[in-house]
């Protein structure tokens, strides 16, 4: 990948364009990652000059779905983190068991493995039945895979690791069947959980939850706008409910952060 | 085999590694002058679960500041980055870092090539990269990138490598500043201050 074949200031001509004639606001993003994967789906496309790319992103619809794909990172796991889902089974999760009723926001969920974890862990704590999971994403491509719940079999064997490493109390095969190369996963997982698009750079507060998880897409945007999907959560997350986020990210310098206490070692907060 | 270096200053030094990479790294940092004026980043490969195992064995053997990058937090003078396992590194046009868990480059993440391709964007001529022991062919491009935006590429000599196979790529396809023996290194960078 030659990395310098489009400059700063061609980035933001396109991105200018993309939200002028498709409406999707990346200039917020961390300049750094999304010149990265412009430069990354310009090798792969084989274009030969940025002005057939960037008339292409302009024009045709059909292939600004796949810019929408590929320009954001779609690369998540099950269980990622087993530590994080430990704590979320022995710490947070009993305490929203007291509730009635639980509301989840998965936010940025891509292909839904951190949803399908999450229904899990709420199953075998028997929690379930009175759950529902929002998994939202910007990417309506990305929602379709995860609606089916089947995800690549090679990587079942890692993530039966990290469900074992995460206080997994079954066999994990007991919840997906093998069908050639994909492992399906159970439809009790997803009947509890609501698909659909959410734009968390321009879209609004939509319901009031219990427990937010958004991990590993903050990384990709600018402190302003990480302050602002803070704000964001911050009126979607009821008194003492919890808001999750990625191994590398923090609350931290967010002038709300002091309303929020820090879960044990993990990057859970609790809202006060 | 030592070279004049040029006029110009070095304003970062991005050094990556891979197996057979920890022994020369313990080697140099004992070695670095505690007043050196330029952030060190160091990449190297190795298995998500070992998370502070590198940092705090590096933090040991130096006077230097030495941390896990977060994300967002800025590069600055003497002090040492640790690329988090299981994340890419990019530096951005402040100087501040980004952190990225997008797919894999050359089966590595973090992977060399990405952080050197970055840093020799932002810095230019102001990068030296080094690159050390290794078995796949990670880096190799991205000291390319470095070459052509007129930073300086160093290689470790690969018979002085435990692992051979990275440096040696890299000699046949990237045309080096220098080529440097594991027990010149440290002299190399502190030099680099001057």
């Amino acid at each position: 990948m030659i990395s310098d074949v489009i400059d700063n200031e061609q980035v933001e001509i396109l991105l200018n364009d993309v939200l002028e004639n498709h409406g999707y606001d990346f200039l917020e993003y961390s300049p750094a990652s999304i010149k990265r994967r412009i430069i990354r789906l310009y090798g792969l496309d084989n274009f030969v000059s940025f002005a057939e790319f960037r008339y292409t992103v302009k024009t045709d619809k059909q292939y600004f779905k796949r810019f929408l794909e590929e320009i954001t990172v779609n690369v998540t796991e099950m269980f990622r983190d087993p530590s994080f889902y430990k704590s979320l089974r022995n710490d947070v999760l009993p305490v929203l068991g007291t509730y009635p009723f639980i509301r989840i926001w998965v936010a940025g969920c891509s292909t839904g493995e951190e949803a399908y974890s999450l229904a899990i862990v709420l199953k075998e704590l028997n929690l379930l039945h009175k759950s529902l999971i929002y998994a939202t994403d910007i990417n309506p491509s990305v929602l379709e895979k995860a609606k089916k719940g089947m995800f690549p079999l090679t990587y079942l064997k890692q993530y039966s690791e990290n469900y074992l490493q995460s206080g997994g109390l079954k066999d994990f095969s007991a919840y997906y069947t093998a069908n050639y190369s994909l492992a399906k996963f159970d439809e009790s997982l997803n009947s509890k959980m609501i698909f659909s698009t959410h734009n968390l750079v321009s879209d609004h507060s939509f319901n009031e939850f219990q427990l937010i998880l958004c991990r590993n897409v903050l990384i990709y945007f600018d402190k302003g706008l990480q302050h602002k999907v803070f704000n964001l959560f911050d009126s979607s997350i009821e008194k003492l409910g919890y808001l999750a986020l990625g191994s590398k990210e923090s609350l931290e310098f967010w002038p709300k952060a002091r309303e929020y206490k820090r879960v044990k070692m993990e990057k859970i907060w609790r809202k006060l | 085999m030592a070279q004049t270096i040029g006029s110009t200053s070095c304003e970062a030094l991005i050094i990556g590694g891979s197996a057979g990479s920890l022994d020369v790294l313990l080697e140099i940092f004992p070695a670095l002058r505690s007043d050196i004026r330029f952030p060190i980043v160091i990449v190297v490969h190795r298995k998500p679960s070992n998370e502070s195992l590198l940092t705090d064995l590096l933090k040991s053997r130096t006077t230097l500041a030495v941390g896990e990058a977060d994300e967002k937090e800025f590069l600055i003078p003497g002090k040492v980055f640790i690329v988090p396992a299981d994340y890419h590194m990019l530096i951005e046009e402040d100087r501040s870092i980004s952190l990225d868990y997008s797919e894999k480059v050359n089966y590595s993440r973090p992977s060399i090539d990405v952080t050197f391709q970055s840093a020799a964007e932002v810095f230019k001529d102001k990068l030296v990269c080094i690159l050390l022991s290794g078995s796949n062919s990670d880096g190799v491009e991205g000291l390319k990138c470095v070459n052509r935006l007129g930073g300086r590429a160093v290689i470790q000599n690969p018979n002085t490598a435990i692992m051979p196979y990275m440096p040696q790529q890299a000699v046949i396809n990237v045309k080096p500043h220098v080529i440097l023996d594991s027990h010149d290194m440290a002299q190399y960078i502190n030099k680099l201050n001057d």
